[in-house]
C-alpha cells in the first residue's frame, strides 16, 4: 500500500493500482441499521481494495430483495444489473460473455436463491460461470416484511407469521451436491473470515458459493433463531483459520508444516487454512458433505471453505472464445465474408 | 350466382382433364416410420424439375405411431398454399386407409401399400396397389433400415406414373445423404425397382402427369427456421441462449451446426466470436439473451407460445432497462400447449403489450423463406438502434416446412451498433454522461457496456423507477418523463422497421391486409377474386409499430379485410386501437385450425362477408 498526495493536499492511502478505499464505495445503504448485510458490504469494500481490484473490471449483479439492493451500496464504478427475483444467474451469466476478463460478483438472498432462484441457482453451478455467489441468508423475507423463507429452520416462531413447519434448504449443501467448485458458509459477525472468504471467492476462476448467514435485525434477530447474530455467535464452529495470500506475496502466514493446508488458486494466490480443532481437508467432497451433516446433527454453524476444486474449467473457457472480449469484436469478425452467401445459397437445394 | 359458386364450379369442371403440373399429392403414413426422407425427395425432386412445388408436414405431437400426413402442390402457376382437396393420395398407413380413400377427389389417383387389407369401395378413383413390403425386402436392406426404404416404394411408383424424372429423385437423395454413397445406392435401389415395377405391372388411369418447367432455377429450397439461424449469422449474433420447444428448436439446432463453420474467428484461428447455450428454461433463455444484451453482444433467443409466456417478466425488464435483444418466435396453435405441432399467428397481442405496466414491444413479421433470412440479420441492427427487444414472429408452416425460395442474399448495409460509447467518446466527453438521457430528442439515450473501462462508464441498470442517471427515484416526474420518453422511442422506431410490402390491383377498392406465412394462399385467393369480378390490393405488413403506410392504405380503401390465423382477429385489434377514425372499414377474416390456411378459405371468408 502506498501513499498519494491529493489536490487538496491531504494525504490519502491508495492501493497499488492508486485508489483509494472511497474509490470502492457505494451509495449509502438504505437497508435497517445493523444488518448483516452492510456489514458483508463493507466487506466487499475492504477486499477489493486490499486485492488492487481495478472497480471496471467487475459486474455486479443481483436479483430482488434486501440483499439484492445491496450491489448498489459497494463499487459505485462497477457495472452493475439489478434483474428479476431469483433469476441473477441466468442474467451474469450472459453478460459475463460480453468480456471474459471481468470478474462477476453477484448478491442474492435466501429467498431469492432458495426459493423462487432455485432452478437458475442450481444450473448456474453446474456451468461453472466464473461468478462469485453470496447469499446472504436471514432466513426471512425482509423487503415484504417478515414472511418464512426456505431456509428458515423447522420450528422457527415468527411474529404473525406462527411456526415454520417445513425442513429448511441448506444452501452450501445444495451448492455442494449442485458440483459448485468453491463452497463456503460464513457469518456477518465474523468480519474478517468473512473478508478472507470473498478474496478467495474473487481469485477463483469458476462459480464460488459464499452461504453467509447475514441477521435481519428486524424480523428474524431473537437470540434463539438460527440466522441471529446471538445463535450465530453462540453456535460458530470455524474449521480453519483462513488466509488469503495474493499471488506477488511470499507466504509469511506463520503455520506448522504437515498441518495446515495449502490451495493454490488459479491466478497465482494461495489461501492458508489453518488448522483449529480438526484436521478438515477441503478438496474432499466426502469430507464437505459429512462436515455439513454433522453440523445439522450437532446443531452448530461451521463455518470456513467447505469444499474447492480448482481443476474444472469454466463457462468461458469451454466456449474457446477470442482473447478479445466479445463485445469488442469489430464487424468483419462477427459478419461472415461476403464470399460465404454463395457457399450457404449452394448448400440449400 | 354468387362468386363462391362460381370458384366452386370451376374446380368441378376443370378436374375431369388432362391435368399437367396442377394437383396435390398427400401422402398418409405412420409417425416415425422414415417416411420424411421419401416425401422430401419426392418434393425436391419435383422443384429440380424445374416446377413450382410446395410440401408441408402435418404432424402429431408424438415420436412415433400417430397418423401424420405431408402434402405436395405441383402448381404451374406458382401457387404454394396448401389446398384442401386431395387428387392424388398414397395410403401407406392401415389407421387412417379409409379416410384416406374417401378423401381422393373423384377422378383422382389412390396409391396403396398391397399388404393393408381392406376393400377399395371407390369406383370413381384410380386405385393403384404397391408392393410396398415385397420391394423393401428385396432391396436387401438389412432388417432395421427396411421400413425405412419401404417409403421408397411410394417414389419409384409415383415417379413411374406421373412421369417424375428419376436423374432428379437420384439429385434429391445424393443431397439429402451428403453424397454418400451407401444410403443413396440403397434407396435408389428401391425407388428404381418399384419404378420398373410399375412400368410392368400397372395401368395408368388417372389424369395426373407432371412435365419439366424452368420455372424454379433461380430458386433455392428452405425452411424458414434454418434461414432465420443463418440470417442470425450473418447479423453477427454473439449469444444464442434457448430451450427446446416445437416449432421452434431447429432454428437453434440450425445455428448449432452453422456457427462453428461460419463463424471461426478470421484473426484467431480456432476461436469462437459466438456462444450458444442450451439453457435450462425459457425464463433462463431470455435471462441470458438480456445479459448479453446489456453487455454489448448481439443476443437471441428462439421459441413458441408457451416459452414466450414464461419470457414475459424479462422482456419487461428488456424494453424497461432498454436492453437491446432478438426473440424469435415460431408460433404454434394456443391457447395454453395447444396444438404443438400446428400453425397458428395468435401471438401478436400478446407480444405487443408483453409485460406488466405500459409495454410496446417492436415486432417483426416474416412473410417468406428468404425474409427469415433477412430479418434474422435486420433484427439486430434494429434492436441495438433502438434499445429494446425485438421479437420476430414466424411461425410452424414458415418455419419448418421447406418452401422454394429466392436464394438469400448477402447484407447490404453495414451494421448498426447504435448508440453506443466507449472509453475514447467518454474521454472527449469529459466523462459527462447519463445513461437515459434523451440527448438526440428521438427517445434513444446512449449507452455503455460491461469493459468499458473509462471511471465514468459504469451505471446501475435496474428494473426499479429510475433518473436519467439510472438512480433509484420514485419521484412522480422522473417517473412520468422517463415513460413518456419510452413512447416517444417507440414512435421513432418506425422510421427503423421494415415497410409493408403493397400489390395493387387495376380498378380495386377493396383491400387485404396480411402478415406472415398467409401470403400464398391470399395471393392466389385474389387471383381468383379477380377473375370473377373482384380486383383487389393487398398489403402484407412487416412489422409493428405501424408505418404511415398502413394508415395510408386503409385511407385509400372502402373496406379493408384483415386476413389472419387467429380467432380474435388481433391484427385487426391492433389496428382498431391505432386508427379508430378509420375502424369502419376494417374487416376481420380470422380463422384457425391449426391447418396452414387455403386460397378456397379466403376466398370463402370474404365472400360471405362481401354478401
Amino acid at each position: 500500500m502506498s501513499e498519494q498526495t491529493t489536490s487538496i493536499g491531504s494525504r490519502v492511502q491508495v492501493n497499488l493500482v492508486g485508489l483509494s478505499k472511497s474509490d470502492y464505495r457505494g451509495n449509502t445503504s438504505t437497508l435497517c441499521q445493523g444488518c448483516g448485510h452492510n456489514s458483508i458490504a463493507s466487506q466487499i469494500i475492504t477486499a477489493c481494495y486490499e486485492l488492487d481490484i481495478v472497480p471496471e473490471d467487475i459486474v455486479k449483479f443481483s436479483g430482488i430483495g434486501c440483499s439484492s439492493k445491496s450491489p448498489f451500496y459497494f463499487l459505485n464504478r462497477s457495472f452493475g444489473f439489478n434483474g428479476l427475483h431469483g433469476r441473477m444467474p441466468s442474467l451474469a451469466t450472459g453478460a459475463l460473455f460480453g468480456d471474459h476478463t471481468m470478474r462477476g460478483f453477484g448478491v442474492s438472498g435466501d429467498g431469492d436463491t432458495a426459493s423462487i432462484g432455485m432452478g437458475q441457482f442450481k444450473h448456474v453451478l453446474r456451468r461453472n460461470m466464473r461468478l462469485v455467489y453470496i447469499v446472504e441468508n436471514n432466513g426471512v423475507y425482509g423487503l415484504t416484511k417478515g414472511q418464512f423463507s426456505a431456509t428458515a429452520e423447522v420450528g422457527l416462531t415468527l411474529k404473525s407469521q406462527g411456526t415454520n413447519p417445513y425442513m429448511p434448504v441448506d444452501i452450501a449443501w445444495e451448492a455442494l451436491v449442485g458440483h459448485a467448485t468453491f463452497v463456503a458458509r460464513s457469518f456477518a459477525g465474523d468480519p474478517k473470515q468473512v473478508k478472507e472468504l470473498i478474496k478467495a471467492a474473487l481469485s477463483h476462476d469458476g462459480i464460488a458459493v459464499l452461504d453467509i448467514i447475514s441477521p435481519c435485525v428486524t424480523f428474524n434477530n431473537q437470540d434463539t433463531a438460527m440466522h441471529s447474530y446471538q445463535w450465530g455467535k453462540n453456535h460458530e464452529v470455524a474449521l480453519h483459520e483462513l488466509s488469503y495470500v495474493p499471488p506477488a506475496e511470499e507466504i509469511m502466514v506463520d503455520y506448522e508444516q504437515g498441518e495446515d493446508i495449502e490451495v493454490t488458486m488459479h491466478d497465482g494466490s494461495v489461501v492458508v487454512l489453518k488448522k483449529l480443532e480438526r484436521d478438515y481437508d477441503p478438496t474432499d467432497r466426502t469430507a464437505a458433505m459429512r462436515i455439513l451433516e454433522e453440523a445439522n446433527a450437532c446443531q452448530c454453524l461451521i463455518t470456513g471453505l467447505i469444499y474447492i476444486d480448482t481443476s474444472q474449467p469454466s463457462l468461458t473457457e469451454i466456449n474457446h472464445l477470442t482473447s478479445t472480449p466479445l463485445n469488442r469484436l469489430p464487424t468483419n469478425r462477427i459478419r461472415p465474408a461476403r464470399e460465404t452467401i454463395q457457399q450457404i445459397n449452394d448448400m440449400m437445394f | 350466382m354468387s362468386a363462391l359458386q362460381t370458384f366452386v364450379e370451376e374446380g368441378s369442371a376443370t378436374k375431369m382433364k388432362h391435368k399437367v403440373n396442377d394437383f396435390s399429392i398427400t401422402v398418409a403414413t405412420v409417425n416415425g416410420s422414415g417416411s420424411q426422407t421419401a416425401n422430401l425427395t419426392l418434393l425436391r425432386a419435383l422443384f429440380k424439375m424445374g416446377i413450382p412445388v410446395s410440401g408441408k408436414n402435418l404432424f402429431p405431437s408424438n415420436i412415433q405411431g400417430l397418423p401424420t400426413w405431408y402434402t405436395i402442390r405441383v402448381s404451374k402457376d406458382g401457387y404454394l398454399a396448401r389446398k384442401e382437396e386431395h387428387e392424388i393420395v398414397v395410403a401407406m398407413n392401415p389407421t387412417t386407409f379409409v379416410d384416406d380413400l374417401a378423401d381422393v377427389l373423384p377422378g383422382g389417383a389412390f396409391f396403396y401399400a398391397d399388404d393393408i387389407n381392406y376393400p377399395i369401395n371407390r369406383q370413381d378413383v384410380a386405385a393403384y396397389p404397391m408392393p410396398v413390403k415385397q420391394l423393401a425386402k428385396e432391396s436387401g436392406a438389412p432388417s432395421d433400415l427396411r421400413s425405412y426404404v419401404a417409403n421408397m416404394v411410394f417414389v419409384g411408383v409415383l415417379s413411374q406414373m406421373l412421369g417424375i424424372d428419376l436423374d432428379m429423385v437420384y439429385a434429391a437423395l445424393n443431397f439429402h445423404f451428403k453424397g454418400r454413397t451407401k444410403p443413396i445406392d440403397l434407396n435408389f435401389g428401391v425407388v428404381k425397382a418399384a419404378a420398373d415395377w410399375a412400368a410392368k405391372n400397372l395401368e395408368k388411369s388417372d389424369p395426373y402427369l407432371v412435365e419439366p418447367m424452368d420455372a424454379t432455377h433461380d430458386l433455392i429450397m428452405a425452411d424458414g427456421n434454418t434461414a432465420a439461424a443463418l440470417g442470425t449469422i450473418y447479423g453477427g449474433v454473439q449469444l444464442v441462449a434457448w430451450y427446446p420447444i416445437t416449432p421452434a428448436s431447429s432454428l437453434p439446432e440450425a445455428l448449432q451446426s452453422f456457427l462453428p463453420m461460419l463463424r471461426k474467428d478470421p484473426e484467431e484461428e480456432g476461436k469462437n466470436t459466438f456462444v450458444i447455450i442450451q439453457a435450462e428454461d425459457e425464463l433462463a433463455a431470455i435471462g441470458m439473451t438480456v445479459g448479453a444484451g446489456w453487455s454489448g453482444l448481439r443476443a437471441m433467443t428462439a421459441t413458441s407460445g408457451p416459452g414466450l409466456s414464461l419470457m414475459t417478466e424479462y422482456a419487461g425488464l428488456a424494453y424497461f432497462t432498454e436492453v437491446p435483444l432478438v426473440v424469435w418466435d415460431v408460433q404454434r396453435v394456443g391457447p395454453s400447449t395447444g396444438l404443438p405441432t400446428r400453425t397458428a399467428q395468435g401471438d401478436l397481442t400478446f407480444t405487443y403489450f408483453m409485460g406488466h405496466g405500459d409495454t410496446q414491444q417492436v415486432i417483426l413479421l416474416p412473410g417468406s423463406v428468404n425474409e427469415c433470412f433477412e430479418f434474422g440479420w435486420k433484427a439486430f441492427d434494429i434492436a441495438e438502434r433502438l434499445q429494446t427487444p425485438v421479437f420476430i414472429l414466424s411461425d410452424l408452416d414458415l418455419g419448418m416446412n421447406n418452401w422454394m425460395t429466392k436464394p438469400f442474399v448477402y447484407p447490404d448495409v453495414p451494421m448498426d451498433r447504435g448508440k453506443i460509447l466507449w472509453e475514447d467518446d467518454l474521454e472527449k466527453m469529459d466523462g459527462k454522461w447519463a445513461r437515459y438521457q434523451d440527448v438526440d430528442g428521438d427517445g434513444i439515450p446512449y449507452r455503455t457496456v460491461p469493459g468499458n473501462r473509462h471511471p465514468n462508464a459504469a451505471y446501475f441498470a435496474r428494473g426499479t423507477g429510475h433518473t436519467i442517471e439510472a438512480r433509484y427515484s420514485e419521484e412522480p416526474d422522473v417517473w412520468h418523463d422517463n415513460l413518456d420518453r419510452l413512447k416517444r422511442k417507440y414512435q421513432t422506431a418506425r422510421s427503423y422497421v421494415p415497410k409493408p410490402f403493397v400489390e395493387t390491383m387495376p380498378g380495386a377498392n377493396v383491400g387485404i391486409i396480411a402478415f406472415g406465412s398467409t401470403e400464398p394462399a391470399i395471393e392466389e385467393a385474389r387471383h381468383s377474386l379477380q377473375a370473377s369480378g373482384t380486383p383487389t390490393d393487398f398489403l402484407r405488413l412487416r412489422a409493428i409499430p405501424f408505418v404511415p403506410e398502413v394508415e395510408q392504405f386503409i385511407n385509400e380503401h372502402e373496406r379493408v379485410y384483415v386476413v389472419e390465423m387467429n380467432r380474435d382477429g388481433q391484427l385487426h385489434q391492433l389496428l382498431t386501437i391505432e386508427f379508430p377514425d378509420l375502424a369502419t372499414r376494417l374487416v376481420s377474416i380470422a380463422f384457425t385450425d391449426g391447418m396452414p390456411l387455403t386460397a378456397r378459405k379466403v376466398r370463402e371468408m370474404i365472400v360471405e362477408e362481401m354478401e
